[in-house]
């Protein structure tokens, strides 16, 4: 066995732990290769267009695991981090995807038992009389453990307006498990920054328990573009080069209308893109149709958009 | 007297962490796990209370790890037990079944003879916790009414 494989053991004896002098070397970058964590941080930053600050703090986070996986082999002190985490940001950043690729990260990394995310939402954790809202809560923790649990649009838990609210008895059971299990689970919260700050400053015991705060910021109209070319491949499609050119122009009009979702907007204007595309062959379907025909979004395509018209 | 019943009985109790793995073995298999309980140790008795439904869409042991310390806290002078279920032939099969807990002191069982015609004998056995109500067999336990 290579002295690497040694170092990673966890079930050390306590004889080695207690002798840090006996392994004065620490192969960081093994630890580093066999973790995984390198492809996993290479597939994020391809998949994933821009983010910046949020690769930088994933892999701020990857480097502290790393290291107090490094500590421990050696028999230093090394007390779990807390990884619970908040995520913020306006629809459409990412927030969602992220989380669900942190499970995968932290697994690789050795922090939580098993690859998985639950995902839920007040519905799931809150119930509608008295006597329902712990059973169900519960439920989810079980269901969660060992992973990471996501609650999506977490503010909406907390009810000031109706002060017999059943969320506030959900918090004060996550707030209990997000101490006491700290080995077990990992809280990932989500939702738009300014409802996300009221929610804290009425919880100030859920925000001492987030070591994590993620920003996610909105996309450039570069970035943007970027993503879309990355979602059409994803979907099978190519755009024609003017489309593409349609596209960035669509980008820079769709921005400055309300309800723009960032990514979101894009994924849907490339939905109905693909149902005009449809249209056009169908229509011309008299004709034989090329290969390419079905491949490629065209200009029309996305021209045709009411964006352009408003 | 020690009851012995299903699995690992003949070792000694489980601990926490290998109650975990087995736990965790069994759900890796896709099982669902189940935790019962009950104060009637008679080998015949397979009416136990289930402590709440079989679980059947955790991943993680520490889940049930939950259910199972509930359980005990609940009725620590009681048998418990888990159980895992299989359902790949279309109904639930248990595949494990294991005590976790069990009362501190176990009276054990009285041998019963009856004498028929013939002089032919019957044997059966019978608890001697369970000559007092349930709730009241384990010693200590005398809650109700007294
Ligand atoms: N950086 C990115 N690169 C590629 N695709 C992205 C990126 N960010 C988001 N997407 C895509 O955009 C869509 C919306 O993202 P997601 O659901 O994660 O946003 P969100 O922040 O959770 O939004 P909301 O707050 O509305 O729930 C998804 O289809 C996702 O695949
Ligand atoms: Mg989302």
């Amino acid at each position: 066995m290579s002295d690497a494989a040694d170092l990673l053991d966890p079930e050390a004896t306590p004889e080695t732990r207690d002798r840090p002098s006996d392994a004065p070397f620490v192969d960081l970058d093994a630890l580093y290769r066999e973790s995984g964590i390198g492809e996993m941080l290479e597939g994020m930053d391809h998949e994933l267009v821009g983010l910046l600050p949020v690769k930088t703090r994933i892999r701020e986070i990857a480097a502290l695991l790393l290291v107090e996986r490094a500590r421990r082999s050696i028999g230093l002190r090394a007390e779990p981090p807390s990884l619970h985490m908040c995520f913020t940001g306006n629809p459409g950043t990412g927030k969602t995807t992220v989380a669900r690729r942190m499970a995968g990260l932290l697994h690789g990394l050795g922090y939580i038992r098993r690859d998985h995310v639950v995902s839920v939402t007040r519905d799931d954790l809150v119930g509608q009389y008295i006597g329902h809202t712990a059973p169900k809560t519960k439920d989810v923790l079980k269901r969660a453990m060992g992973g990471v649990l996501f609650i999506d649009e977490a503010y909406y838990l907390y009810r000031p307006e109706n002060e017999r609210d059943y969320g506030q008895e959900a918090i004060e059971i996550l707030l209990q498990v997000m101490e006491d299990n700290r080995d077990d689970l990992v809280v990932i919260l989500a939702g738009y920054r300014d409802r996300m700050e009221v929610f804290f400053r009425s919880n100030p015991g859920m925000a001492s328990r987030i070591a994590h705060h993620v920003d996610f910021p909105d996309y450039e109209a570069a970035e943007l573009l970027e993503i879309a070319r990355l979602m059409t491949e994803g979907m099978q499609y190519r755009l024609a080069p003017e489309a593409e050119r349609a596209m960035a122009d669509y980008i820079l009009r769709r921005m400055a209308q309300p309800r723009f979702a960032n990514a979101r907007s894009i994924r849907n204007a490339l939905d109905r893109a693909r149902l005009r595309q449809a249209n056009r062959l169908f229509e011309a379907r008299g004709n034989a149709i090329a290969a390419n025909d079905l491949l490629t979004i065209a200009e029309e395509d996305i021209r045709r958009s009411r964006v352009f018209t408003q | 007297m020690r009851l012995t019943q299903g699995q690992f009985s003949f070792l000694p109790d489980l601990t926490d962490e290998e109650i975990t793995k087995q736990v965790q073995y069994a759900l890796d298999q896709g099982w669902a796990v189940a935790v019962e309980f009950t104060d009637d140790p008679h080998p015949r008795n397979s009416y136990w209370t289930m402590w709440g439904n079989p679980m059947f869409d955790l991943r993680d042991a520490k889940g049930v790890m939950m259910e199972i310390d509930a359980c005990r806290t609940a009725h620590p002078e009681q048998y418990v037990k888990v159980l895992a279920f299989d359902s790949s032939y279309g109904f639930e099969t248990v595949r494990m079944s294991y005590l976790i807990n069990r009362p501190a002191v176990e009276p054990g069982f009285e041998l019963l003879r009856s004498e028929g015609p013939g002089r032919r004998i019957g044997y059966t056995v019978r608890s001697y916790a369970t000559g007092r109500p349930s709730g009241e067999r384990y010693g200590g336990e005398a809650r109700h009414g007294a």
